[in-house]
């Protein structure tokens, strides 16, 4: 029952804690799924969003707990709130899942993404994205006289910003890994 | 002690150790190591289809009628995508089942080998949950998993793919006891603060109704019983979804019949107009629902389901329980006994006399006139000739199904086995083998149309090879009976590609199978033909040709709410607006 956020032997709250009505608006919400790294895991969980019409934001997956072969999937998703309710209802569903976790009602927690960042240009330009780049923490971890390679962590918002400067100084392209998220505090 | 095995004989014997004693199948080259094993023993029985997809809905039939998974063993390729019907089927029936196919050998996956397909990627979303066996030494152990999956929780559906080096290798056999316990163990026991609640619901209600469905029968036959106590012991009204009939017994006094899209006028209305629903194992099909918007608008609705994705999925719940039926209809009793089993007697004397009143519109009335069989007169003669045998009916997908769920009376759980969910055409004939071979002495009947029939009808070929004496009594409209009654009530009575032009003789069809075939087009010789097909000792096709453009009736037409049935066909005019033609 991981995914309705009730501690086990609990009687305190209903099996479903859903009883607040539902509205109609959208919203975004982080949640992290912990599975069995077995094969076909991912497409059960993919196939799971594309199936049933939810929207993936966001995905990332890796292993770990390589003695246990556990896998943490971190899914930005959208969507009402019954429509979330249903994604991590689903979601419990899953045979290789152990348990879902919404980092966003859960509490207060950290989000992070990682993005490289290529940026060619030349005499002025190329001088204020380096300092831009310093403002934003970012790291230049390759350079030749035309180019830089940034790599900047964050919140998705921070990236997009600083994306977004880079665009007229000469951005080339970029790659993200997508959010990865753990809750704040034991 | 550690056994040393093939992964063949690993497969017959994990089979064995889960109690399996029929497989249903189909050999081809990537499962001749297995085919080899099940030659070289008696313990399990093999009954060979004629096409996989009647093997699949052979298990579903054995599984539904005796509660245990039903097993199918197929080949590789053609084999295991023959299988998707039945385990779409299944997954959307909840029907345990377990599905063993050949695989090209692992050195060959991916290299588009003869007969290779991406069997774990097709049915991975058509299955409960699916394995690639690449190691012998985990075969025993998945198998064992695959077991455990499908009959826990809500049961469904699962897939074990095995590559045919697999089948070959030696590998350690592990008994089903020694297998780790796995992490999969859904929650079977109800909240108690839900159960309370509920209770308290109860004690107060003015117009209960239980509205009870296939998790009843799932929970098994102890599930059945407590409900059943449980309504006597209230005197609440009780209606039942499609695949929950014989639950709760149809001769029972407070039973008002089957609800949703061709349910009893009573059991709608009740619905529409209850303050309190309590939903036991069902899911509020939109078959059930109608318009969302409109559904049962002025009740407190309960909800008991196993599967957490159930509640509040389309319907919003007022008092939902997570768990196994049975337990929680153990507590649930428990607590309203020692509470001094309270109800609202004077209120329930009066929604009793409500009901009544829209019981008196006899909604599944019909005339018998003239020398043409109305279907609806066929399966009443049936059901009269038949309620006193040890029977079982299974049906195809249609009129005729709705017909049966009608006009039929089922008295115990187990006993009516039908294509719900997926709506499959071709289920029941396969099925009625399945469910012969768990019940041998049984009269199994299944009751069908021409058209569905014709879907899988090779399997009257297995029913004679196994001697199974299935009688398949076929309403014969030469339509598409349900498909041309959508058509007259949405399409202008324009009836494109709903009929059957050239339909085979069905009495030389039985003949040419070796089984035997009765044709009846006579209301007076009804009885005798329906007594000759039961005391036949063997197969029958009964072509019972019935009025032709006979509609389903009553009807809720798609786009309203149960207040707004159709009752005949005298104000059919328009029934369905534009919103709802887009329905299906």
């Amino acid at each position: 029952m991981a995914a309705l956020h009730i501690k086990k032997g609990s009687t305190k709250h209903s099996a479903y804690n859903l009883r607040p009505n539902f509205s109609d608006t959208k919203e975004r919400h982080t949640l992290a799924v912990m599975v069995d790294n077995e094969p076909g895991v991912l497409a059960r969980v993919i196939g799971l969003f594309s199936g049933r019409g939810y929207n993936i934001e966001s995905l990332t997956v890796a292993e770990v707990d390589h003695m246990g072969h556990h896998s943490r999937i971190t899914i930005v998703t959208e969507g009402t709130p019954q429509v979330i309710e249903q994604i991590k209802a689903q979601l419990g569903r899953i045979v290789p899942v152990h348990g879902v976790h919404d980092l966003t009602v859960e509490g207060a927690t950290v989000e992070r993404e990682l993005a490289l960042v290529k940026v060619a240009s030349s005499g002025d330009k190329r001088v204020e994205a380096l300092r831009l780049a310093d403002i934003f923490r970012a790291n230049a971890v390759d350079s030749t006289l035309e180019s830089f390679v940034f790599q900047i962590t964050g919140t998705p918002e921070k990236i997009d910003a600083f994306v977004d400067l880079m665009r007229p100084l000469g951005l080339v392209e970029v790659a993200r890994t997508g959010v990865a998220a753990l809750s704040r505090g034991i | 002690m550690k056994r040393q095995m093939t992964g063949a004989k690993m497969v017959v014997q994990a089979l064995k150790d889960q109690g399996v004693d029929v497989v249903f199948g189909y050999p081809g080259g990537a499962v001749l190591p297995i085919y080899d094993e099940i030659f070289l023993q008696n313990d399990i029985r093999h009954v060979l289809v004629r096409h996989e997809q009647g093997a699949v809905h052979a298990a579903e039939g054995y599984a539904r009628s005796t509660g245990k998974p039903g097993v199918v063993l197929v080949t590789s390729g053609p084999g295991a995508t023959n299988a998707v019907t039945g385990l779409t089927d299944a997954l959307l029936d909840s029907i345990p089942i377990v599905v063993l196919t050949g695989q090209v050998p692992t050195f060959m996956i991916g290299s588009d080998a003869f007969q290779e397909a991406d069997t774990v990627g097709i049915t991975r979303s058509c299955t409960k949950h699916n394995w690639l066996v690449k190691d012998t030494e985990k075969l025993s152990g998945t198998i064992h998993e695959a077991f455990h999956v499908a009959k826990s929780g809500r049961p469904g559906p699962v897939l074990v793919d095995i590559p045919k080096d697999v089948q070959f290798a030696n590998g350690t056999y592990v008994e089903p006891k020694k297998v780790e316990v796995s992490h999969y163990q859904p929650q079977t026991k109800g909240d108690m603060d839900a159960i309370v609640e509920l209770v308290e619901a109860i004690e107060s209600a003015k117009k209960p109704i239980f509205y009870t469905g296939g998790g009843v029968i799932n929970s098994g036959p102890a599930a059945s019983q407590l409900l059943r106590e449980l309504v006597e012991a209230t005197g609440f009204p009780i209606t039942s979804t499609l695949m929950g009939l014989g639950a709760y017994p149809a001769s029972g006094d407070s039973w008002l019949g089957m609800l949703g899209m061709h349910g009893l006028y009573e059991a709608n209305m009740a619905m529409h107009d209850c303050d309190l629903m309590i939903n036991v194992g069902a899911r509020f099909d939109d078959r059930i629902t109608g318009r969302l918007d409109a559904f049962s608008p002025k009740s407190k609705k309960a909800h008991i389901d196993i599967d957490p994705s159930s509640i509040n999925k389309v319907i919003r719940i007022d008092i939902p329980i997570v768990g196994d039926v049975g337990h929680v209809l153990e507590d649930l009793l428990k607590v309203w006994k020692s509470r001094g089993r309270k109800t609202n007697k004077e209120a329930l004397i009066g929604w009793w006399k409500q009901i009544d009143s829209w019981k008196e519109i006899d909604c599944l009335k019909f005339k018998q006139e003239g020398k043409i069989i109305k279907p609806q007169y066929a399966l009443s003669r049936l059901e009269e000739l038949t309620k006193g045998h040890d029977r079982y009916v299974c049906t195809e997908v249609g009129q005729h199904q709705m017909w049966a769920a009608q006009y039929l009376g089922f008295e115990d759980p187990n006993r009516w086995m039908t294509s719900g969910g997926l709506g499959t055409m071709g289920y029941g004939m396969p099925a009625s083998i399945g469910i012969q071979m768990a019940h041998p002495d049984s009269l199994v009947i299944n009751v069908a149309g021409e058209a569905s029939w014709l879907m899988n009808m090779q399997e009257m070929g297995t029913a004679v090879q196994f001697r199974l004496p299935v009688k398949q009594f076929i309403l014969n409209n030469e339509r598409l009976g349900m498909v041309r009654q959508w058509q007259e009530l949405l399409h202008g009575e324009r009836y494109s590609q709903s009929w059957s032009e050239a339909l085979p003789d069905f009495v030389k069809l039985a003949e040419a199978f070796g089984a035997k075939g009765i044709r009846c087009d006579d209301p007076d010789d009804l009885d005798d033909a329906i007594m000759e097909m039961i005391n036949y000792d063997g197969p029958v096709i009964f072509d019972c040709l019935v009025e032709k453009h006979e509609n389903c009736f009553p009807m809720i037409p798609s786009g309203e709410p149960h207040n707004k049935m159709l009752l005949g066909d005298a104000n059919t005019q328009d029934a369905i607006g534009n919103s709802g033609a887009v329905l299906v």
